[in-house]
């Protein structure tokens, strides 16, 4: 049953690296080897856009992807969602297991999906403004935010928060989440909120920090969001074309730039950490970026990888970066619909 | 039982009585005037339907006939816009065999469904503005165009909408659509999509899908490189690309460097064309009646154009009508065998295969 992997192996062989942006021409290319992650789908089940992909301890993998329809039908005269985002379970492989979160009211259009260090598996839904967490069984345990009763498109800033975000839940286009090392958990409440909220390990909201803006602590849409050994939590600002790095109290240390605007962030666990920063290409043009940087924490760039694309070791706005293993990436794209298993040859 | 012998069309006697060219109404004549089709003109040539090709399983029914497509092994795809729009293939015969990308993200309004010579089947989607490519096993291989946010509601149009939002990007977006209609390839793989609707142009992309070019302004127009909603595209064994430019009732031909070579303005308002496989290979037009039937149209449209490639018009079948053989608004068109073709109808719901005789009546 491995066949499809084989088969894309020989095929795509090392990717030769394409253009390279102007201002990114001296920093040194990693030859790297990708291929088509995921295997064995039943006829029925197809990947949509691969918003979040990550690995559990054991490395099996999950993906939440924008497929099949979402719909809005007619109740009490009021606009009610359904539908459009699932989550697909993979072995270590890439091989189809199957499906949790079936039909869940949440799942309306998927954002991201991180795995925490229990295992347990949290999906963040940017329509419904949900974070919802699995466990380790696909059964649901905790429920962030309520998806709005009538859905009112387009969502638009204002409804609830108008950048800062209430105290409390309420998110309005949530990204991505994090935890540090006292279980405390992070949402970026980070399209039509500019906010990071802090809660703890139960759920129980601590506090907010952040507002619209270019300053040091405003955002301009978080796309992402993680956190190093040492508790620092690096939030990707992305119009702003910039990591800012904060304490776990919300202050502001320092910030990094020279990747491009950075959609999907990752951090490398283990004692020498590095981060996985996107310079993904906007869905309407395959002409412009489309990179994967690899960073030190302190904001050296070590080298970069990737172009825009639809072949096979090309990027289609990647979205998502698991980096469980430093030199063995998965790399989610909106826009060829699949996830790649990206093999990093380590210079 | 339910055996059709040849047959005229009677009804074309009618037509010419009635003056048909009057009775077009304006969305049906576009911006190319009152140019006659040729029927009056035009040698019949004698058809047969082959009744009850298409066998659906018990509880499986195609909504609108949308597109048609046969691949080398003569399995019929149809992309249809039922209670979903999905995608089904049927045998040689007729038999079903699969249902395909079932509940794909591409799949909200089907355009149409064409296969290339590899034999992969490529789906337009004019809901979710995206043109899906799939290998012969039915997985997807290749996406063009990007959905519109479904957290962004149903836009209008805003100048500057970078991300094509709205739902209605410019005709000036490399890699998004609004409405696109038709897809196609040349002799070297790239591909051809006609962004019908809303941007009246026809974009080239690269085999893996790079932006090469377009070739319409943008808006709908008459001027020899403008269109009025190119709504169909095909092309022949050369890489000559050929577009249905429904609105201004011509076909026109272009090269694959979408340089304008030819235009054919003698059989109606093209909404769906395709070229026949083999050495001599045949264009077939379709000048199908409106698909709100207004009654004027039956008399006036309805039929099906068989000519050389070089635009002369060898004889025209069919006509307007709900009984097997005729024609409801034909939307899909498969004419690999140019004696056999197979055709997807919206108002009829129904996908028939129809005999054509290879010569006219004289």
């Amino acid at each position: 049953m491995k066949h499809s992997m084989q088969l894309l192996l020989v095929v795509a062989g090392f990717v030769a690296a394409g253009a390279i942006p102007a201002q990114a021409q001296r920093i040194p290319q990693i030859p790297y080897q990708a291929v088509d992650a995921l295997s064995d789908f039943p006829n029925d089940i197809h990947m949509g856009e691969a918003a979040g992909v990550a690995r559990n301890s054991d490395g099996e993998i999950f993906v939440y992807t924008r497929t099949g329809n979402p719909t809005i039908s007619l109740g009490t005269s009021r606009y009610v969602s359904h539908g459009g985002a699932r989550i697909f379970h993979f072995d270590e492989d890439g091989e189809y297991e199957g499906e949790i979160g079936q039909e869940t009211y949440g799942a309306l259009y998927a954002q991201q999906l991180r795995i925490s260090a229990d295992d347990h598996i949290w999906a963040i839904d940017q329509m419904s403004g949900q974070v919802v967490r699995y466990d380790p069984d696909g059964q649901i345990v905790m429920v962030m935010s309520r998806k709005p009763e009538t859905m009112r498109l387009p969502q638009t800033p204002g409804q609830p928060g108008s950048g800062e975000g209430r105290e409390g839940e309420s998110f309005s286009g949530p990204t991505d989440i994090t935890w540090d090392s006292q279980g405390n958990f992070y949402v970026a409440d980070g399209i039509r909120n500019a906010r990071i909220a802090k809660y703890s390990a139960d759920g129980t909201w601590v506090m907010n920090w952040g507002s619209r803006g270019t300053g040091a602590g405003e955002f301009d849409v978080i796309q992402g969001i993680a956190i190093d050994n040492q508790d620092n939590l690096y939030v990707a600002d992305y119009n702003n074309e910039r990591i800012q790095v904060f304490d776990t109290r919300g202050n502001f240390r320092r910030e990094m730039s020279g990747f491009g605007a950075p959609m999907a962030i990752c951090i490398t666990p283990g004692p020498n950490q590095v981060m996985y920063v996107s310079n993904s290409n906007p869905p309407d043009n395959l002409d412009v970026a489309g990179e994967i940087y690899k960073v030190e924490l302190d904001g050296t760039i070590v080298g970069q990888f990737g172009t825009a694309g639809k072949q096979i070791g090309q990027f289609g706005t990647v979205n998502a970066i698991d980096c469980q293993e430093e030199n063995d990436l998965l790399v989610g794209e909106l826009g060829n619909w699949r996830v790649q298993r990206v093999t990093l040859q380590p210079i | 039982m339910g055996q059709h012998s040849w047959r005229y069309c009677a009804t074309f006697a009618t037509a010419l009585t009635l003056g048909w060219a009057g009775s077009l109404d304006a969305a049906q004549r576009g911006g190319g005037g009152g140019r006659a089709p040729a029927f009056e003109d035009t040698p019949e040539i004698l058809t047969e339907p082959v009744e009850g090709f298409i066998k659906l399983p018990e509880g499986l029914y195609f909504g609108e006939g949308i597109g048609v497509a046969e691949n080398s092994q003569g399995h019929v795809f149809v992309y249809t816009r039922s209670g979903d729009t999905r995608l089904f293939e049927f045998d040689e015969d007729g038999d079903y065999v699969r249902e395909i990308g079932a509940g794909l993200y591409g799949f909200e309004f089907a355009h149409k469904v064409r296969v290339d010579k590899e034999d992969n089947i490529w789906v337009v989607d004019e809901g979710a503005n995206q043109v899906v490519k799939f290998n012969p096993d039915g997985r997807v291989t290749m996406v063009l165009g990007y959905r519109p946010p479904a957290v962004d509601g149903a836009l209008a149009p805003e100048p500057g909408d970078h991300w094509g939002r709205s739902g209605r990007p410019g005709a000036n977006e490399p890699y998004l659509f609004a409405r696109p209609t038709d897809v196609t390839w040349d002799t070297e793989g790239n591909i051809f999509v006609s962004d019908g609707y809303f941007n009246h142009r026809v974009v080239k992309y690269s085999p893996d899908g790079r932006f090469m070019g377009q070739v319409g302004s943008g808006d709908a127009g008459d001027a020899p490189d403008q269109f009025s909603t190119p709504h169909t595209i095909a092309s022949d064994d050369s890489g000559r690309i050929y577009v249905g430019d429904r609105g201004n009732r011509r076909v026109k031909v272009y090269s694959s460097d979408l340089e304008l070579l030819d235009m054919y303005e003698q059989t109606g308002a093209p909404w769906e064309i395709c070229i026949s496989e083999g050495e001599h290979q045949y264009l077939f037009v379709s000048n199908s009646n409106s698909d709100s039937n207004p009654a004027a149209s039956w008399n006036t449209s309805g039929e099906v154009y068989k000519m050389e490639l070089d635009g002369t018009v060898i004889g025209r079948f069919g006509e307007a009508g709900k009984d097997p053989g005729d024609f409801q608004t034909i939307h899909g068109m498969s004419c690999r065998n140019p004696n056999e073709i197979i055709t997807a109808e919206i108002s009829a719901w129904r996908v028939q295969k129809i005999r054509v005789a290879s010569m006219p009546v004289f």
